[in-house]
């Protein structure tokens, strides 16, 4: 008991678990005492809030700023010693790796839940008729899926970077440790509360939440609303972090235009979630509030306007799907020159292009209202600004092409999953324009064709890159190779299943078949392919229960990764696997381009004591001034 | 800007220059065979349902475009993916690096601006498709469309007629004015390609015009999710020819109310008589329907005659004839005959009696 107590996210769950029935208390005591009687929504609101804050407390992740507060001493995150063994996972710490991979493994588990949600729908689905599920699961499950796998997306990314990031830069660890911290343990809360709304009753608006739909359904929606609220916290806090780090904390010599590519799609994907995730955050609010205070805001019979939801929830929720495939991009551009042998072709290009998708993203919300009744006149500007997205994604599709134009390509796990991207991308990109003119959007708005479209760029510009780089930096962080037979078994199952799932779903959405319904009619034709689309579904799930079987016993069994595994410029390959506890322990100095393979006798980074960097600085910069 | 591809040479750079041309060569061949059949394979295969309606006609055109255009540039990508990967594979063994080149402003400035004015020339296509959908027939069908969970009321306010069931005229244009009694839903018949939202709330009427142009059975579907049986929010919409609309209509119109004075009622109102006779005694253009039947009306030369049915019936159909006194028998239109059946002016009587 004691030994259970001394982890950080016991004590958080206890506490929580008091805090939650302690607001209730409160509330329910306010409740009686205003003559009022006994309601059980305002009561979860507060205490679920209230139970949030109180994990936090219980983990641990206000100590610090606590004991300041006091003026006491608190540990410099950069001196602190950190525990060996895995429950350091299990409370808090400061160390960027050890946060990394508490990231990733909410995020698999998020994975893991959100695929589930999927397959009981696809089951569903599978042949016309009810067979399963009720209409108020199925569409509780339609918007957990959605929004679990959001969270997933954001934590899987944030994942990544946080490991990363400091790594790739020739930092210590993050420019602020303690909120780094606080911004994980804020998705623990955020997602028991996600989750929660399942047993309140689920919620039937989809992950979009739309009132009025929202303001009168059953109350699942209050847990869902707090733990998005929740987890755009922690993306704020974490777009705030990774800013501030790569702004500030570069190794010397390490000028903008020599920072490994990942780090601007992380700069481009954090400047996004740091100014657009207060929109989402607001608009869920306001519903709460007309819920529970009884506010008009989108009630049109006592002057409010549902149309004004959409716009506030949008304009964070179309800016997201760049937040969620700009980081897979990344690591796309990083990865692709260690495999193909060659630099990244127009370096400077697809870093500003980061910068260009981040920037349109602001300005082409409007396009998911194309039928919703807003203003018509807005329509067309809305459709030209959509469109000027496949300028910078043109580029990067171009720069990769290039980049892998006479290169020596070696065909390992990673290097699978790169290519998968590029093409599941590509085909994401492809059936967007259809989307994005307005009269064709008549057609296909609200369809299966948008399922099928979304769930390449997802997977294109998500699932595929992150699952390259699982494989890629896995010796990385465990010191271990994962096992490239099983590997590739998963690349060669998945891939097909998933373009089966994604082209079906595509082809039915086309000739008819709306997205967010339990049941079909049969007439429509669509039994078959709705059953392959299911067969690939399944077998999408499989290969990836495969992948996390190959991560576990790769753990004690995976060949060990000695030294530069993949041949990488990169420092993190430089330093031993996994790295020590404060990364480098001597100076990381640029000395070279990042993506110089195939020019010999370069290096892109040199280890100095504390001499400066040699002045051999100046190697062929061809690529643009 | 710098130069372009320098390929700072390590193995031999000539023989590379020269390979470089040999292999843009194959590759372009591949993609410009690979686009046709590519567009060709999604023009045949049946992408989109039937096309019926004028709107239908117009996207589906768009449409085409957008196919072409995914077929070059998924070709495009591919090809050069392919060739690389099959090419410039590193064979077992090998150690060695690929060509070193970091990048070319040129050529990132073609695949900027190409793009670029490509996407405007699609916006601007788009606009136009846009514009001729949205095309105004002021003689259009106007049916009030109002949905709820979980089904669809249609309603000809021309007709007084409420169907569960969208019947339209074909080659006719309908403009419907669409609202919610609860939450958001949208209304969209695949083969129409159209949709719109329908709102709750007065002042969120939501209009969508459209031009059935084939005779068949379709179905409206709600396209927004609406909560528990939304799957199941369907009509049936009849695309018919114009005598077998009139007719249901006309039907419908008698078969919707019982009392024929009420049907009169409803005639009366949708057509336009109340404009000018009022039910109240009230002196208007016209006479007064109030206790006119089976008045004594006083004609231009002082006689005096019994509105009758007959007489009634003669001075909708032929209002030119009328000598009533104190009334000009050129104002009320003489075109009842054909806008009313025989039934419907018979109801309008029966109305007139009931007004005591």
């Amino acid at each position: 008991m004691k030994k259970a107590l001394s982890l950080g996210i016991v004590r958080g769950l206890i506490w929580q678990i008091v805090g939650t029935i302690a607001g209730m208390a409160l509330v329910g005591i306010i409740q009686i005492i205003g003559g009022k009687g006994w309601s059980l929504e305002p009561a979860y609101v507060v205490g679920s809030v209230i139970g949030a804050l109180a994990f936090l407390a219980g983990v641990g992740a206000f100590t610090d700023w606590f004991h300041l507060a006091q003026g006491k001493e608190v540990p410099e995150p950069e001196e602190m010693a950190y525990p060996d063994g895995w429950t350091r996972y299990l409370g808090v710490s400061y160390d960027h790796k050890v946060i990394g991979l508490q990231y990733g493994a909410v995020a698999i588990i998020q994975l893991f839940v959100g695929g589930l949600f999927a397959l009981f729908m696809r089951t569903e689905l599978a042949q016309s008729g009810l067979q399963v599920l009720t209409f108020i699961q199925f569409n509780t499950l339609i918007g957990m899926h959605g929004m679990v796998l959001i969270a997933c997306i954001l934590l899987g990314s944030a994942a990544v970077a946080n490991y990363l990031i400091p790594l790739l830069i020739g930092a210590r660890d993050m420019a602020f440790p303690r909120l780094n911290a606080f911004a994980f343990w804020l998705t623990i809360p955020a997602t028991i509360l996600l989750l929660s709304s399942l047993f309140l009753g689920g919620f039937e608006t989809g992950w979009t939440a739309y009132p009025p739909l929202s303001v009168r359904g059953p109350m699942g929606i209050q847990g869902f609303f707090i733990g998005v609220f929740l987890v755009g916290w922690s993306s704020v806090l974490g777009a705030l972090n990774f800013i501030a780090t790569i702004v500030k904390f570069r190794t010397p010599g390490m000028t903008p235009f020599r920072m490994p590519i990942f780090a601007w799609a992380v700069l481009a994907t954090s400047l996004i979630a740091l100014t657009a995730t207060q929109l989402i955050g607001l608009s869920f609010q306001m519903v709460l509030f007309e819920r529970l205070l009884k506010m008009p805001f989108f009630d049109p019979t006592r002057g409010g306007n549902p149309i004004l939801f959409q716009h506030l929830f949008w304009f964070y929720s179309h800016p997201a799907v760049y937040i969620f495939v700009l980081p897979g991009l990344g690591l796309i551009s990083e990865l692709l020159p260690v495999f193909v042998r060659k630099p990244l072709f127009g370096y400077k290009w697809i870093a500003m292009s980061s910068l260009g998708i981040a920037i349109v993203g602001f300005l082409v919300w409007a396009h998911h209202m194309f039928t919703s009744g807003m203003e018509s006149y807005l329509r067309v500007p809305f459709m030209y600004s959509t469109l000027l997205v496949a300028v910078p994604t043109g580029i990067k599709f171009f720069s990769w092409v290039a980049t892998i134009w006479q290169g020596r390509i070696r065909y390992d796990t990673p290097m699978l999953f790169l290519l998968g991207a590029i093409f599941v991308f590509l085909l994401g990109g492809l059936t967007g324009p259809p989307l994005g003119t307005v009269s064709t959007d008549l057609h296909v708005h609200d369809t299966y064709f948008i399922v099928g479209h979304f769930h390449d760029t997802m997977f294109g510009g998500f699932i595929f890159p992150i699952f390259a780089a699982i494989y890629y930096w896995y010796p990385k962080v465990t010191g271990r190779k994962m096992n490239e037979t099983l590997g590739k078994i998963h690349f060669a199952v998945m891939t097909p299943a998933f373009l089966l799932m994604t082209l079906g779903q595509m082809r039915v959405g086309l000739l008819g078949m709306r997205r967010r319904i339990a049941d079909y009619d049969p007439a429509m034709g669509f039994d078959f392919t709705q059953l392959l689309i299911t067969i690939g579904g399944f077998l999408v799930g499989a290969a990836v229960l495969l992948m996390v079987y190959n991560m576990i016993v790769s753990l004690r069994k995976g060949s060990p990764a000695e030294g530069n595994v993949w041949e990488s410029r990169s420092p993190e390959w430089q330093i031993s696997s996994p790295p020590p506890a404060h990364n480098y322990d001597a100076p990381v100095i640029v000395v070279g381009e990042p993506y110089d393979y195939g020019l010999p006798g370069t290096r892109y980074i040199a280890f100095g004591d504390t001499h400066p960097a040699p002045t051999s600085v100046q190697s062929a910069t061809p690529g643009g001034d | 800007m710098s130069e372009p591809v320098q390929p700072v040479s390590l193995p031999p750079s000539a023989p590379q220059k020269n390979s470089n041309v040999k292999h843009l060569v194959i590759v372009g061949i591949l993609v410009l065979v690979s686009t046709f059949l590519l567009n060709y394979l999604l023009q045949a295969s049946g992408l989109l349902p039937v096309e019926a309606s004028a709107e239908a006609t117009i996207i589906d055109k768009l449409f085409d475009t957008h196919f072409a255009i995914i077929a070059f540039l998924f070709s495009l990508i591919t090809v050069f993916l392919v060739y690389s990967l099959v090419v410039f594979r590193s064979k077992p063994g090998q150690s060695e690096e690929g060509m070193y080149f970091t990048g070319s402003s040129k050529l990132e400035v073609v695949w900027t601006l190409i793009p670029l004015i490509s996407v405007i020339i699609l916006a601007y296509l788009g606009a136009q498709s846009l514009t001729q959908t949205l095309r105004v027939d002021t003689q259009a069908l106007v049916v009030k469309v109002t949905g709820f969970q979980w089904a669809w009321a249609f309603e000809y306010p021309d007709y007084g007629v409420t169907s569960q069931s969208l019947n339209l005229p074909v080659n006719k244009q309908v403009l419907l004015k669409m609202t919610s009694r609860d939450v958001i839903h949208s209304f969209w018949v695949p083969e129409f390609r159209v949709k719109q939202d329908v709102l709750p709330g007065e002042n969120f009427v939501k209009e969508l015009r459209f031009t059935p142009t084939k005779i068949g059975d379709y179905q409206v579907l709600c396209a927004e999710l609406c909560g528990g049986a939304h799957a199941y929010m369907n009509a049936p919409v009849v695309v018919m020819t114009e005598e077998k609309f009139n007719e249901w209509i006309t039907k419908e119109a008698s078969a919707v109310i019982q009392d024929p004075a009420q049907r009169g009622a409803k005639w009366s109102a949708n057509n336009g008589c109340l404009g000018c006779h009022s039910i109240d005694g009230k002196e208007s253009v016209g006479p007064t329907w109030k206790a006119l039947f089976e008045a004594d009306i006083e004609q231009i030369d002082g006689s005096k005659v019994k509105a009758t049915s007959t007489y009634l019936r003669n001075a909708i159909l032929k209002p030119r004839q009328q000598m009533r006194k104190g009334y000009s028998n050129l104002i009320m239109p003489d075109t009842y005959g054909t806008l009313l059946t025989p039934e419907q002016i018979d109801d309008i009587i029966a109305y007139i009696q009931s007004l005591k």
